[in-house]
């Protein structure tokens, strides 16, 4: 009946790739990736560490590998911190407009002021600096995006006829906003979130980079990128694997999203009677 | 012998595989009001385009237009710039997207002035103002510097009629051009429109899907059905004596505003207006017409003399 | 059933708009001014005016989705959100892309809580606007307009209304449909003994199907009164100018 879109099978694939990095990586990896062994760095890849060693002779394989769980954490905490902060607030602002949506857009907008360092900054000077006050931070700075967008696609779903007629017959705030606001907000939102994603995970590295993310010691792809800038001309490969990790798992999860939105839209649905 | 200002020869515009107007010949005669009705799905709109070359790229029309002894769908885009504005006009359904959002009034009319008369800019705005008065804006000295949106929608109607008569074309053709309008503003419009293209000597296609406004404004119409000319005449003896089923079944479905009619119920057509290549093959009309048999399968040809229709069964 | 669906009473709906320069003054529109009349059980009654007559403003105060700033309105039946339905003009803004026929058609019996045999129901709701029971697991856009208009009217029906207003109902569908959807207005309304109140610009729509008619022009009623007397004489110049404006067909093509 509906035909899977291949951009779902492509961005499964991918995703699920790190996905199933990240779970070996809890129970085995090739080896340990904290271990340093100062006379092995810098190795290129050969039979004992299949993609070589780092900086500190720690296997690439395995850091990159517990790092898919890592970027897998980070990522989705969050898009889920700013969608879920995100969205109600631009549904708010869509739903009732006036002063309300006035106030909850220049909320966002102060939040929009406020680059991810800052807060990051701010909350390590409030709390310690870790891989939770990383997600915080980016995640409350991702939230003006998501809001935004909901209010914006929600201001046109207002406008629809349908709408005044679920109004008409006694539908409430919370109905319209979870039956006709959010479903036909949807495609939308999965794409932002690709997006988010994306982003959350380079903001993170950079934040890793100015140690004001996870601690040295935990693996994170996009630390791994930063601090393999610093040995481009001894190790060149050593950039080349996490980037290529970032960018893949990137890839796979817009893919993902523009699958998920084609599988859901209604339109693209094959007709399978003839028309009434 | 009337002069004939355009003959449209086998038209044909194409949507990829499907031929949403197939084979439409036609003439307009010089100086006067020809209809083309036809809902969505006739191709009424396409047939427009292709008659100023204005059909998007993934489109193809062939078949002939001639004007003045030029094929138009043979000509090249510079030879058809200097046509368009000055010989041959066009005005649309909805002003608001066919008027510059923030270009003034008075300069939009001017345009086609200092393009086509080589006016300058001071000349053509001067003869932009004598015709949105000509047009009947009210105050039009001011209206000259205003934006469309900051017209109403009668009066951003006018200034499309303003632009496009600017040059006193030899064929204007307006495409639904009071569908958006209130009954009054329509009523006012379709005057203004008549009065023009009378005093201006050029020959005007009203295309719509209203039969009424067609009988008030026009002198001949043609009837579109599926990318096929149905029927062909004159106003009085077409809307009188229809001679196809689908022009009948039309006019039976207006209410009518003068007279009591037995009951509430109109003579509806059954079934919809088929989307694009979903038409039966043969006579589009026929999976909806009473009078269809077997031998509609294979389209019939427009016959008859002055008064065409085209049907194997057509009404006496 | 006789009585009065609604009482409408001196009833006015302003507008403040926004300003237009700092400090300029505020602007009130007033679009619905002074209006007056009853809305008799059964009957068929038009509304008819042009852009910024305040109809619409008039149909969304019977519908309770607006307040009047001044008189009052008032309902007699046992529940407006129930009895009181609405079909409006566009069929591509009428349904919820994303949500199936089914669940459209539902909606208004989820919300109003209203239990029953829903199945039945939407079998019954689509016999009577005559759509195939296998539409029902189908999405808008595989539809027609003139089929969405009767989904849209099967949808109205759901809760079991007295009073269906249709806004210019028909004025978006092809021509040859219109005849259709206005013929299953009628049939509906004998059927159901449906109050209808018909809001259109095409007069020659509201002289064919109404009892009563109310032509407003900026808000106001200028003339009321029996739909055959006020088409024939009418008494406010207003109206008169609405005729006059009415393109016409040749008398001769009636059959």
């Amino acid at each position: 009946m509906r035909r899977v879109p291949p951009t779902l099978i492509a961005g499964g694939v991918l995703v699920g790739l790190v996905i199933v990095a990240a779970a070996i990586s809890l129970i085995w990896t090739p080896a340990d990736p904290g271990h340093v062994e100062v006379s092995q760095r810098f190795r290129p890849p050969g039979d004992a560490f299949a993609l070589g060693t780092d900086n500190l002779g720690r296997d690439v394989l395995s850091r990159l590998m517990v790092g898919a769980r890592n970027t897998l954490l980070i990522g989705i905490v969050t898009v889920l911190i700013a969608a879920g902060l995100g969205v109600p607030l631009g549904g708010i602002a869509a739903l009732y407009r006036g002063p309300f949506e006035a106030a909850t857009m220049r909320l966002a907008d102060v939040l929009l002021a406020f680059p991810a360092i800052l807060l990051a900054m701010l909350f390590a000077a409030v709390f310690r600096p870790s891989t939770v006050t990383a997600m915080a931070a980016i995640g409350i700075a991702l939230v003006p995006v998501f809001a935004r967008v909901v209010r914006g696609a929600g201001l046109q779903v207002m406008e629809q006829d349908y709408v005044t007629v679920a109004r008409t017959y006694g539908s409430g705030q919370l109905w319209i906003f979870a039956h006709h606001l959010l479903p036909n907000v949807g495609s939308v939102l999965i794409v932002q979130a690709t997006v988010a994603f994306a982003i959350a995970i380079l903001a993170e590295a950079a934040l890793s980079y100015l140690g004001l993310g996870a601690p040295q010691t935990t693996p994170s792809w996009g630390r791994m990128l930063s601090e393999a800038q610093s040995f481009l001309s001894q190790a060149p490969l050593l950039a080349l694997w996490p980037g290529l990790s970032i960018a893949l798992a990137v890839l796979g999860f817009n893919l993902l999203g523009d699958g998920l939105r084609d599988l859901l839209d209604p339109k693209l649905v094959e007709r399978v009677a003839a028309q009434a | 012998m009337t002069a004939v200002a355009l003959t449209v020869e086998n038209l044909t515009v194409r949507v990829g595989p499907i031929a949403a107007v197939q084979g439409v010949s036609f003439q307009l005669a010089a100086g006067k009001r020809t209809g083309l009705i036809g809902e969505s799905g006739s191709g009424k709109t396409l047939t427009a385009l292709a008659l100023l070359s204005l059909l998007p790229d993934t489109l193809s029309a062939s078949g002939h237009v001639i004007y003045e002894g030029m094929d138009l769908l043979t000509l090249n885009e510079r030879a058809l710039c200097r046509l368009r504005g000055d010989r041959l006009a066009m005005i649309f359904q909805e002003p608001m997207t066919a008027l510059n959002p923030v270009m003034k009034i008075g300069q939009q009319v001017a345009e086609p002035l200092q393009l086509h008369r080589g006016l300058s800019a001071a000349a053509a705005q001067a003869a932009a103002l004598r015709m949105l008065e000509h047009v009947r804006i009210p105050d039009a000295a001011e209206k000259m510097h205003a934006y469309p949106h900051q017209l109403s929608g009668g009066q951003r109607q006018r200034a499309m009629i303003a632009m496009a008569m600017a040059c006193s074309p030899a064929i204007l053709i307006a495409d639904e051009p009071t569908t958006a309008l209130d009954v009054t503003v329509q009523a006012q419009i379709l005057h203004l429109l008549s009065d023009l293209v009378d005093e201006h000597g050029s020959t005007l296609l009203l295309i719509t899907h209203d039969l009424p406004v067609v009988a008030t404004v026009c002198e001949r119409v043609i009837v579109l059905y599926g990318g096929h000319i149905v029927e062909e005449g004159t106003v009085d003896d077409v809307f009188s004596a229809p001679r196809h089923p689908y022009t009948r079944a039309l006019l039976d479905a207006i209410p009518a505003l003068d007279e009591e009619l037995p009951s509430r119920k109109l003579a509806a057509i059954p079934g919809s207006v088929p989307g694009l290549g979903q038409f039966p093959p043969g006579c589009p009309f026929r999976n909806r017409c009473p009078r269809a048999t077997h031998v509609c399968e294979t389209m019939p040809a427009l016959e008859g003399d002055g008064h065409r229709a085209a049907c194997w069964h057509p009404l006496p | 059933m006789t009585g009065i669906a609604f009482s409408v009473d001196h009833v006015s709906r302003h507008f403040v708009l926004p300003r237009s320069t700092l400090f300029g003054a505020r602007r009130t529109l007033t679009a619905v001014d002074d209006v007056t009349f009853d809305l008799q059980r059964e009957e068929t009654l038009g509304i008819v005016g042009e852009s910024g007559s305040g109809k619409t403003t008039l149909v969304k105060l019977l519908l309770g989705l607006e307040r009047p700033d001044g008189g009052s309105i008032a309902y007699h039946g046992a529940s407006l959100r129930r009895d009181v339905q609405v079909v409006f003009q566009d069929p591509a803004s009428a349904l919820d892309p994303r949500m199936r026929v089914e669940d459209i058609i539902l909606e208004p019996l989820r919300v109003l809580r209203i239990s029953g045999d829903h199945r039945a129901r939407v079998r019954e709701l689509m016999s009577a606007v005559g759509l195939p029971l296998s539409s029902v697991s189908h999405y808008p856009h595989e539809f027609s307009g003139g089929q969405r208009q009767r989904i849209a009217i099967a949808r109205a029906l759901a809760p079991h209304p007295r009073v269906l207003i249709g806004d210019e109902p028909v004025s978006a569908l092809d021509v040859s449909v219109r005849a259709q959807i206005l013929n299953l207005l009628e049939d509906l309304r004998v059927g159901f003994q449906l109050t209808l109140v018909l809001v259109s610009h095409d007069l020659s729509v509201v002289r064919h199907m109404t009892d009563r008619v109310l032509v407003m022009q900026r808000g106001r009623v200028v003339e009321e009164g029996e739909t055959r007397s006020v088409f024939r004489r009418p008494q406010h110049p207003y109206t008169q100018l609405l005729l006059d404006s009415i393109p016409r067909l040749p008398q001769a093509s009636r059959r």
